[in-house]
């Protein structure tokens, strides 16, 4: 710190400023908004209303596979003639085939029994870290942490050779004489399960461990002393307190799980059905960018809800740091 | 503090890790497999690494990853920096609402959908799929993690050594190169590492934005899996979580010393 103020000593004070550079200070301002600000609009924000536009549109023969293209081609009277083109065709489509409703249907109960599995598996880990003795809890945290750097394909990969007929849980299950025949996981939801639970982990650790960090455990001290069994205890005061940490983790897992592809896809196998694999496959293997935009469209919408809950959820966590 | 870290807690604890550690475990001890089955032990052998290095597409791919993830992560880490600034500098400006929802829904934005939208934009502008797209569409991604991961930091910043350097005239530029940057640098590293580390990682978000000629290991990985699990790609794995374990690994090493440093620093300044 010292060092500071020895350089700055011998420049004049800001008051003295030129106001060229008050002026140049205040551009920079600017800047620190706007470049950001406009990276996000072009390659975020626009986006999505174009995936809306081709979700008008009907499949083409052509490069790029959907009509009405609507550039200037032929002119600006062109672009707009284009727009008699559109329809809702495509969104009448999805609701005709009843494989969509399914799949749709299908991603939600999966992510919503996934977070809720990660929230019973994670809350017991989570506890134990806020409780462990300060000195290890540095390395706790790094360790739950970890895990994230490494890819989540291999993660979900690592999977495959564990849960598949000859692989090394029916392996080990067959050497202890606990079951007669391998245990067929692979290729089912139990293993889809399995995959989020294991791949979204520290998403839900994360958050419920700085909020039970937080709690004053004098509180626990009290309400036992006061002849609260500790069970009650626990439903009374503790997860009430870690609430927006349940909240936090669940909304981290639940919204990412519902459009989850690689999971479903490497262990859930050609059976299962869900949201994303299916956009997926109208996509690469159907080529069909506008029945593909409509199902993003509608998945979208089902998560407009939780996304808003996850930003106020966000938005309050920052204030309450301040 | 020991008496109410119950047996409960420690079982917790160390079945939670055993459960997040033994696959990644398991996928490495299997990659020095002799036999071509992943999972029966045929004893130690390291052909299979030997074999990964004259397997050109899987080189290539690598090669591509390295280059998609650096320069997509320096230039993430320049504009989620920024992002992470105006965020908690500037409380009110027109737009803001939509800006921090800008920078908070791609991090849980299923990944399908911001491939495809990314891919339609670039269709619609006309920009041919290949290296450049992968780069803008990882950029997109990974500058909103940065964001957050610095802003964390900024809002704890103690925002008197900002006014005390400025008091002493000096100018807002040198006050943020000076003083904001030291002191934020720690986050700005670990943003710039966890860029890279998604960029590294990702399979969905390339795989749409991708054209011939920029195929990503992710992708080349994941077609392999497709067709079986080899220990050719164990060992690819392997090689990728030990890149990444040393690159954290020096990271939080070097961020222990800087801190130690800036306590000394600190300690020497208050002695005066």
């Amino acid at each position: 710190m010292s060092n500071i103020a020895v350089t700055n000593a011998a420049t004049p004070s800001a008051a003295g400023q030129p106001f060229g550079a008050r002026l140049a200070a205040g551009f920079v301002n600017r800047l620190v908004i706007i470049v950001p600000y406009l990276w996000l609009l072009f390659f975020f924000l626009i986006p999505f209303v174009i995936v809306f536009k081709i979700s008008l549109s009907q499949t083409a023969i052509a490069m790029p596979p959907y009509t009405p293209v609507l550039d200037f081609s032929d002119g600006v009277s062109g672009f707009f003639a284009g727009f008699r083109d559109l329809n809702f065709d495509n969104y009448v489509w999805l609701t005709q085939d009843a494989l969509y409703f399914k799949a749709y249907v299908t991603s939600l109960i999966i992510a919503a029994i996934s977070t809720v599995l990660t929230l019973l598996v994670g809350y017991p880990i989570a506890y134990g870290m806020a409780r462990a003795p300060a000195t290890i809890r540095p390395t706790l945290l790094m360790l739950v942490i970890l895990p994230f750097w490494t890819s989540f394909l291999i993660r979900v990969y690592a999977w495959i050779g564990i849960l598949k007929p000859e692989g090394l849980l029916n392996q080990l299950l067959l050497s202890l004489h606990i079951i007669n025949q391998p245990l067929v996981i692979l290729n089912t939801y139990t293993a889809i399960f399995i995959g989020i639970v294991y791949s979204y982990l520290p998403f839900m650790v994360l958050p419920l461990y700085s909020s039970l960090e937080k709690m004053d455990y004098s509180l626990i001290e009290a309400a036992k002393d006061l002849g609260c069994p500790p069970t009650s205890a626990f439903w009374k005061i503790t997860f009430p307190l870690s609430l927006p940490g349940v909240i936090a983790g669940c909304l981290l897992v639940f919204i990412p799980a519902v459009g989850e592809f690689v999971i479903p896809d490497l262990l859930g196998g050609s059976q299962t059905l869900m949201i994303g694999k299916t956009l997926w496959n109208e996509f690469f293997a159907n080529r069909d960018w506008p029945v593909s935009s409509a199902v993003a469209v509608i998945l979208l919408l089902l998560l407009t809800v939780p996304i808003m809950l996850f930003q106020r959820a966000q938005a309050r966590a920052q204030e309450q740091d301040k | 503090m020991n008496a109410t870290w119950s047996r409960f807690n420690v079982t917790s604890i160390v079945l939670g890790f055993a459960f997040l550690y033994l696959p990644i475990v398991l996928l490495i001890v299997f990659s020095f497999n002799e036999s071509k089955l992943v999972t029966v032990w045929g004893g130690f052998s390291t052909k299979w690494y030997v074999s990964l290095f004259h397997n050109q597409g899987l080189m290539d791919a690598t090669w591509v990853t390295a280059r998609v993830g650096v320069i997509s992560a320096t230039v993430a880490t320049v504009l989620g920096t920024l992002a992470a600034l105006t965020l908690t500098r500037y409380t009110r400006f027109r737009g803001r609402v939509l800006f921090s929802g800008m920078v908070f829904a791609p991090l849980v934005m299923p990944e399908v959908i911001t491939g495809l939208s990314l891919l339609l934009l670039f269709v619609a502008v006309g920009l041919d799929r290949g290296f450049l797209t992968v780069t803008l569409a990882h950029i997109t991604l990974t500058m909103c993690f940065v964001a957050v991961v610095v802003q964390s930091r900024l809002v704890s910043f103690d925002r008197s050594l900002e006014e005390a350097a400025m008091d002493l005239g000096a100018t807002p530029a040198k006050t943020f190169f000076q003083i904001t940057l030291p002191v934020i640098m720690p986050a700005i590293v670990s943003g710039w590492m966890l860029a890279f580390t998604l960029s590294l990682d990702d399979l969905v978000i390339a795989s749409f934005t991708s054209g011939p000629g920029a195929t990503t290991l992710p992708m080349k990985i994941y077609s392999q899996v497709r067709l079986g699990v080899t220990p050719e790609i164990n060992a690819a794995c392997t090689i990728l979580i030990a890149v990444v374990a040393v690159g954290v690994i020096i990271a939080s090493i070097a961020n222990k010393r800087r801190e130690v440093q800036r306590q000394l620093d600190e300690r020497a300044a208050q002695r005066g």
